[in-house]
């Protein structure tokens, strides 16, 4: 029986005998159990052009900010984009899979090449693979792409539930960064406009996702290809009355 | 071909550099009865000739569907091409489940021939005793390939296998370089003609072929008789009509179904 409590993955088996207690601690180190080094959100939409997708460039160990350079979107051949939120070495083994299968196709040589759908669906399925052997890739991912003229946007997560729409987020951005776009995003959204959208989610989450940093990246990719920005920094306000004496109401308070 | 000393086994070169029983096995796709494919931009048409047992017994199936957007037609020791068809469906079903995305056709040939090789390089097996000729779609159109027992495969724009194919091939020789831009309606109809050619003088009737058709917009399927005999009629006679003289559709009048019946091979085939 698979359970993730406090974002640890529990197993329920119950040890026959002392035997089995440490074929049970042996067995727990071949198994991803929690994650260690994190990424936080990913926020993506669909434009006129094709997909944009944000992240930060944060990785957490823990609660501790641990390293600020990690780039959580890449491109996946010529067609595709994947962000990924969650453990970092995961991503890292995910992107070497699509590798291997981005090598395979090329080499065919004849003239098809995978699109983002068919790397959606190769993600889905390796993802509910393992997470029906109890050892999951600790991900969500956002897979985004355009092939000839049709514009896909999609999402999986660790257990295996993928599906597709106008605009995707990952952890907090699911809570605080969708409900800016249900209400403001638009089919043709010109390059500009959906940047200073994701901006605009981006800095929410900068304000209210401990995990997030200042530091961010926006990738683009159209029926051209692939452009992913140099990481940038969002202009940020803390002069609001309420942050000039915050414990005014509650003295002794922080 | 005479037997000689370097037969016997698959893995014996002959001293000419030549493997005979890869040669034997393609003797008897050219045994079966014929198959015929052509394809245009957009479509594939696949036929065959009805052939039965006896009068007694059904005639065996010679094409089939190995998914939405690839059809096969076999000429040869049809368990054989059983077989390798339940192959196909099962590459075919995989790629579609792993990626929500049809198989592109050049990459199923390509698996087929890789398995055909197999079978001429192993000494406990034999060649696949079937050719195959693969209609289906991939990103660049529609495309139709013959794959040999020998593991060899080739692109066509329409080819011919089986007995007296020779004469189905000599008629679509000479039509070849207007197929990429037919109808779908004129693939077909050129597709039975060709059909005809192989009859050497049978009548044309619908209950003697099988036609197939898959196109872009256009999933793989068997056309019924009903609408294989409106094809037909548009260019077959009943010999008691003929005195009724030409129809609006010039072509073919009924003088050539009884010339057909010279019954040898190489007699070159009515101008149409």
């Amino acid at each position: 029986m698979l359970l993730i409590l406090w974002g640890v993955l529990i197993q329920f088996t119950i040890p026959i005998d002392n035997g089995d207690a440490l074929k049970n601690a042996e067995a727990d180190s071949q198994r991803t159990l929690y994650p260690y080094v994190t990424g936080t959100s990913i926020v993506a939409i669909k434009y006129k052009d094709g997909v944009l997708m944000a992240s930060d460039m944060g990785g957490s160990y823990g609660s501790t900010l641990r390293y600020k350079n990690i780039e959580r979107v890449k491109a996946i051949g010529k067609h595709s984009l994947l962000g990924a939120s969650g453990e970092i070495s995961d991503f890292q083994e995910i992107l070497r899979y699509l590798d291997e299968l981005v090598l395979n196709d090329n080499m065919w040589d004849d003239g098809n090449s995978l699109g983002p759908k068919e790397v959606h669906n190769y993600l889905t399925r390796v993802m509910y693979n393992r997470r029906n052997k109890f050892n999951p890739l600790w991900n969500t991912l956002v897979l985004g792409g355009v092939k000839n003229g049709e514009i896909y946007l999609g999402m999986v997560s660790m257990i295996g539930v993928s599906f597709e729409d106008n605009h995707v987020a990952t952890g907090f951005g699911n809570h605080l960064a969708r409900p800016i776009l249900r209400d403001e995003w638009r089919a043709d959204l010109s390059f500009e406009d959906g940047v200073k959208l994701l901006e605009k989610c981006m800095r929410v989450l900068l304000y209210r996702d401990r995990s997030a940093i200042n530091k961010l990246q926006i990738a683009k990719i159209t029926e051209e290809g692939v452009t992913v920005s140099q990481p940038y920094s969002l202009k940020t306000f803390w002069e609001f009355q309420a942050f000039h004496n915050p414990t005014a109401g509650a003295q002794g308070s922080w | 071909m005479f037997r000689n000393q370097y037969d016997t086994d698959v893995t014996t070169w002959s001293p000419t550099g030549r493997l005979f029983q890869v040669e034997y096995a393609m003797e008897a796709v050219k045994q079966g009865s014929a198959a015929i494919g052509l394809r245009s931009r957009s479509h594939v048409v696949l036929a065959s000739v009805n052939k039965a047992q006896s009068e007694l017994s059904s005639h065996q199936r010679k094409i089939f569907k190995v998914d939405d957007h690839i059809g096969v037609a076999i000429a040869g020791l049809t368990a054989d091409g059983r077989v390798l068809s339940r192959y196909m469906r099962s590459e075919s079903i995989n790629h579609s489940f792993t990626y929500e995305s049809p198989l592109p056709v050049g990459r199923l040939v390509v698996r087929l021939a890789d398995k055909a090789q197999v079978c001429t390089q192993r000494s406990w097996k034999r060649p696949y005793g079937v050719g195959l000729l693969v209609g289906g779609l991939d990103e660049s159109g529609a495309h139709l390939y013959y794959n040999c027992p020998s593991g060899n495969y080739f692109e066509y724009q329409a080819f011919a296998i089986g007995s007296r194919s020779q004469a189905a091939k000599t008629y679509l020789e000479r039509r070849f370089e207007s197929f990429n831009e037919s109808s779908r309606e004129d693939l077909i109809k050129d597709a039975i003609l060709a059909i005809r050619e192989t009859l050497q003088g049978e009548t044309l009737k619908s209950s003697l072929c099988t036609v197939s058709v898959l196109g872009v917009d256009e999933p793989f399927h068997f056309l019924d008789q009903e609408s294989i005999q409106k094809v037909i009629d548009t260019f077959e006679k009943v010999p008691e009509e003929e005195e009724d003289g030409g129809e609006a559709e010039a072509e073919a009048a009924a003088a050539p179904t009884e010339q057909g019946g010279a019954g040898d091979q190489d007699v070159a085939p009515m101008e149409m």
